[in-house]
């Protein structure tokens, strides 16, 4: 199977590998997938408190080269964007620009559920501030 | 650098001294093996002859017991269907095992689509089928065992000889495909009571698209019913005009093999073993699957937990051709069923390499094949949320996935 250039680019230069601190209060985490299926992504994003702006965007994924290359991508489009633009990053958005083949859609939608995991979760963590510090 | 081929399961490069016997049968001998009337065809007759005791010669059998066809899994297709037609009236049991090739594994399929009855044996976690499973498997309506001599991902060796001399005991049918044995390691067709074998060219330094299947004569004569009819070729079992080129490599190659065989295994299994020492010494949460001792000496399957084998497989394989038992790597989006049925988890089996070392490969290699695959382990390991988490303390097995 051949690689599309992006998806290689990627790959060889993950944009945004690392992790945020996940029990502060602007920060939202998405972990979806699952080892037996071969894909785990984390995605994370920080949120400037006045602007609600995402600043900064994180990942660490195991699996696929396309899997690697969909959450790097996910964390580029990501920063500059406020929660209601990130809502509307969809899978195929990501498929159109990696060149991804059918049988590696899934990659993309994992990374579109990650996106949405991590943004519901500073959600929540901004409706309920207190009991997430408490928690913490 | 030059890229590295250490994927010698899938297949092999022909041997320069095979591909040198095999050139003057494309041009100045190109005979028909079947033709009588003139001197072209007397001599492909007589290098196909040739080449059919080098074969024979390899495994311990007679040339008449030699039949040429395209490839292993043709012997195999020619091996299961043809003794369970021609042996239908005395039974319909097949007993077989759950990491054969899928050549074996649908052929058993399609058999029970036409009523036979196929038990598949599960391995142990070593990838070996014992006596006792299959003596308990067997009825009085079992016609056939067949079991792989070797396995083509894990390379573990079946106890075939035990194996043999249970079904003679029991006067049932033992087919083996050994596309992976056969050149790798000894064999001997009766010492180990081998009815039926599936052999490949192009698993051991020959070329592609020609193969053989051994029948035995005596002690039982054993009688396969055609797939392939035209012409009567090979003993009425295969028809079509005999690939004379490449069944002279084939019988060059087996000829190396047999003269060449313990030397090449010694510094094969030296290789395997540098290979592996310096991969387990570097990296932690590695491991082997199949068995280590009961193994060819060539193969190295590894698990590199926390890490997925394709990904892994992307970072090398501008250096380095091996294969993985990844899901992303398959058409089916399924894990290696071979590593599933050891019981190795679907995260491991997602997490695995293997290594093939064959004839070329060089010290030199396995040393930079070794920092290669440790660099691209520990580069993904960094980007993995698995080894973070488990690094925080996490246990993996705890934890809810959200799968998709």
């Amino acid at each position: 199977m051949a690689y599309s250039e992006k998806v290689l680019d990627h790959y060889n230069n993950p944009r945004n590998i690392g992790s945020l601190p996940k029990d502060d209060p602007n920060v939202g985490t998405g972990i979806v997938g699952a080892p037996e299926c071969g894909d785990v992504m984390k995605l994370q994003i920080r949120v400037a408190a006045e602007s609600g702006v995402i600043e900064e965007a994180r990942f660490k994924t195991f699996g696929c080269g396309s899997a690697i290359a969909s959450s790097s991508l996910a964390t580029e489009w990501l920063k500059g964007k406020t929660i209601d633009e990130a809502l509307t990053i969809k899978n195929t958005d990501i498929v159109e620009e990696l060149s991804l083949p059918p049988v590696k859609i899934h990659c993309s939608v994992l990374a579109e559920d990650a996106i949405k995991a991590a943004l519901a979760d500073y959600q929540n963590k901004a409706q309920r501030p207190q009991t997430a510090v408490a928690q913490a | 650098m030059k890229p590295i081929y250490m994927d010698n399961h899938a297949t092999t490069p022909v041997d320069p001294r095979v591909l040198e016997a095999m050139i003057p049968y494309f041009t100045e001998e190109f005979g028909n093996a079947a033709s009588r009337s003139h001197p072209w065809g007397w001599r492909a007759e007589e290098a196909v002859e040739k080449a059919r005791k080098q074969i024979a010669d390899l495994v311990g059998a007679d040339p008449r017991e030699i039949i040429f066809t395209s490839g292993a899994t043709e012997s195999d297709n020619l091996a299961i269907i043809g003794a369970a037609h021609m042996y239908r009236e005395k039974g319909n049991h097949i007993i077989t095992c759950n990491i054969e090739h899928k050549a074996v594994l649908d052929t058993c399929k399609y058999l029970e689509g036409q009523g036979f009855e196929v038990t598949y044996l599960s391995v142990g976690t070593d990838g070996l089928v014992t006596i006792d499973q299959i003596r308990e498997a067997i009825t009085d309506k079992t016609i056939l065992v067949t079991l792989m001599a070797a396995n083509n991902e894990i390379g573990v060796v079946q106890p075939v000889a035990e194996i043999g001399a249970l079904c003679h005991q029991k006067g049932i049918l033992f087919h083996t495909d050994a596309a992976q044995a056969v050149g790798r390691i000894p064999i001997d067709v009766d010492k180990q009571s081998i009815d039926v074998m599936s052999m490949s060219a192009h698993k051991m330094y020959g070329p592609k698209g020609i193969g053989a299947l051994y029948v035995r004569r005596k002690k039982p004569r054993v009688r396969l019913e055609a797939i392939i009819h035209g012409g009567g070729h090979e003993r009425g079992m295969r028809s079509g005009t005999l690939n004379v080129p490449s069944i002279v490599g084939f019988g060059k190659a087996a000829e190396i093999a047999r003269t060449e065989m313990d030397l090449e295994n010694k510094r094969l299994l030296g290789l395997r073993q540098r290979l592996h020492a310096r991969l387990s010494e570097a990296l932690n949460e590695v491991f082997v699957n199949g068995s280590a001792e009961h193994r060819l000496p060539n193969n190295l399957n590894m698990s590199f937990a926390y890490v997925e084998g394709e990904s892994l497989l992307m970072g090398l394989n501008k250096d380095v051709a091996l294969s993985s038992g990844s899901a992303c790597t398959s058409a089916t989006l399924e894990p290696s069923y071979v590593l599933k049925a050891l019981g190795v988890g679907d995260d491991l089996a997602h997490s695995s390499l293997r290594f093939g070392l064959g004839r070329f490969n060089t010290e030199e290699e396995v040393d930079r094949v070794a920092d290669l695959v440790i660099k691209n382990v520990q580069r993904l390991r960094e980007m993995s949320p698995l080894y973070e988490m488990v690094k925080e303390g996490v246990d993996l097995k705890s934890v809810q996935w959200a799968t998709h």
